[in-house]
């Protein structure tokens, strides 16, 4: 279970979480919804060892994610999917694959890994010989959430992976994130600017409003609540 | 006919030395975003741990592996206690970037004195075992003799060596993965600083390698204030940034560039004009291809 507790941090004098608290249960997918400037991605940098807190805390199972470096997480299974399309473009599509499960040095999980990964995205399968910066923008977020799902996690943080994409293709990622939680028992956080739609396929949903919680509870109560839908899904 | 044979030779075998000394620039700055002033310093320091342990075993063979190591080691500690410590304490406004850059040149500084403290500020006489007498083809002596031979071919299988361990070992893909995005090869488990330390490990060794390679293959004079070395530095810095200062196989193609027009000036021109020709040609590819002829425009990611 991972728990965050009055966990408050801040970009010199802003402060961009203040206090924040809230919990998510193990293999189900938590929706981050609030609008630009709200904390997400301050939350998901802090979760990941990117960004230091100023207090609170944050743990996962019995592991503390305020304390060591993002690598330290990623080897206890904590991998996070930065904004933008997280990929290395000067690399191959397989290469960045083959980065992700880098430090586990098993090469016949890594294999395994490699194979699920080809059959939830068949399109990476084709290419990849090929230099990331060749992929579009859906193949490029499919192919970073698939490198940090080479590493195995117990926790994905996805930060806006709809960002820039076309309505079929935000499905078709969406989709894909559910089977992750569903088939391969992955805890997921997913920080969306797109709230009706992360909404929808979560199974639990969190408002962040000005870094503070605003709402929290079950996705379909979430979309049901006249306030949340007037304040955050815009209508 | 033959006066373009030996600019070619002369060209390609200087050229090896540059590319070696470009490695270790590109490399450094790769992985830390500092262009290395200190590598003359560190390669001349590699040169007179060569000379010395010729001196103790006599055998040069055994000598030049083992000063590349101590090249690389050095190299290491600088990154590791150095380095580290400022780029921590400097990570912010101007200074960030102007800071490791002044430490390089202090640490030329510091080195050539600590050289000279040692083994003292005179010229020493470091040869190598090979002829650098030139073979002889019924009556025409080539310009290339066995120590260029030799130079040309232990470069040429560095490089090889160095694009293996890049291209198809997992250490090459944290390597380079931790070039080109540090944020997102820390967020795949990859300890990026100590692969940084690696990274200025291998530029080290190449920068090693040079500095002896250089020695042996020219006047054989080694002294703390070499003016050798301090050109070395400077060709090898514009090969680097002709091929764009981020990639390998540019920083050889630039090596080449640069080594072949500076051959062909000194023996159709004149050798004097090295040094200006160069900058011309620095100057020309920047002003035609900013990034460089290998760089790419995809530039780094935070």
């Amino acid at each position: 279970m991972l728990s965050i507790n009055g966990l408050t941090v801040s970009h010199g004098a802003i402060r961009a979480l203040d206090g924040i608290t809230f919990s998510v249960n193990k293999g189900e997918l938590t929706a981050v919804i609030g609008s630009n400037g709200a904390g997400k991605t301050t939350l998901m940098r802090t979760l990941s060892g990117l960004k230091s807190a100023e207090s609170g805390s944050a743990t996962w199972n019995d592991h503390n994610l305020l304390h060591g470096k993002p690598e330290h997480h990623v080897r206890q299974g904590i991998s996070h999917v930065s904004e933008g399309k997280s990929v290395i473009p000067q690399l191959t599509v397989e290469e960045n694959l083959d980065l992700g499960a880098l430090f586990r040095r098993n090469p016949s999980e890594a294999k395994t890994s490699k194979a699920e990964v080809f059959e939830l995205f068949p399109r990476l399968e084709e290419r990849r010989g090929q230099q990331a910066d060749t992929l579009s923008g859906g193949e490029r977020q499919m192919l970073a959430i698939s490198r940090a799902y080479m590493a195995r996690p117990q926790l994905l943080l996805l930060d806006e992976p709809s960002l820039g994409l076309a309505p079929l293709v935000i499905e078709q990622i969406f989709q894909s994130i559910r089977h992750i939680v569903d088939s391969m028992g992955v805890t997921v956080v997913l920080v969306e600017q797109n709230a009706m739609g992360a909404l929808k396929i979560a199974d639990y949903g969190v408002v962040l409003n000005l870094g503070t919680v605003a709402a929290s509870g079950k996705a379909s109560d979430l979309i049901a609540d006249p306030a949340v839908r007037a304040a955050y899904l815009g209508f | 006919m033959s006066q373009f044979l030996d600019m070619f030779l002369i060209g390609i075998s200087a050229a090896s030395i540059y590319a070696l000394m470009a490695i270790s620039m590109v490399l450094v700055w790769r992985s830390t975003r500092v262009v290395n002033f200190a590598q003359a310093g560190m390669a001349l320091l590699s040169a007179y741990f060569g000379y010395e342990l010729v001196s103790r075993t006599g055998n040069f063979w055994i000598a030049l592996p083992v000063a590349m190591i101590l090249g690389a080691a050095f190299s290491a500690f600088i990154e590791f206690f150095l380095m580290r410590t400022l780029l921590k304490h400097s990570n912010q406004g101007p200074i960030a970037a102007i800071a490791p850059i002044i430490a390089t040149l202090g640490l030329l500084g510091v080195i050539r004195a600590g050289i000279g403290f040692i083994w003292g500020h005179g010229d020493i006489q470091f040869e190598g075992p090979l002829s650098k007498v030139g073979f002889t083809v019924g009556d025409t002596t080539l310009f290339i003799a066995p120590m260029g031979l030799f130079v040309i071919s232990f470069v040429v299988a560095l490089l090889i060596v160095v694009t293996i361990v890049f291209q198809k070992t997992n250490i090459g893909l944290a390597l380079r993965a931790s070039a080109y995005a540090p944020e997102i090869a820390q967020l795949s488990g990859i300890r990026v600083s100590g692969v940084r330390t690696l990274g200025w490990a291998i530029a080290g060794a190449a920068g090693a390698a040079a500095g002896i390679l250089q020695t042996v293959n020219g006047i054989g004079g080694l002294s703390p204030e070499s003016l050798e070395f301090s050109l070395l530095l400077v060709f090898g810095f514009i090969a680097a940034v002709i091929g764009g200062l981020e990639s390998l196989p540019g920083a050889v193609v630039g090596a080449i560039i640069l080594g072949l027009v500076l051959a062909f000036v000194q023996i159709y021109i004149s050798g004097t004009l090295g040094f200006i020709v160069a900058f011309v040609l620095l100057l020309t590819v920047l002003i035609l291809r900013p990034q460089g002829l290998f760089g790419s425009k995809v530039g780094r990611r935070a």
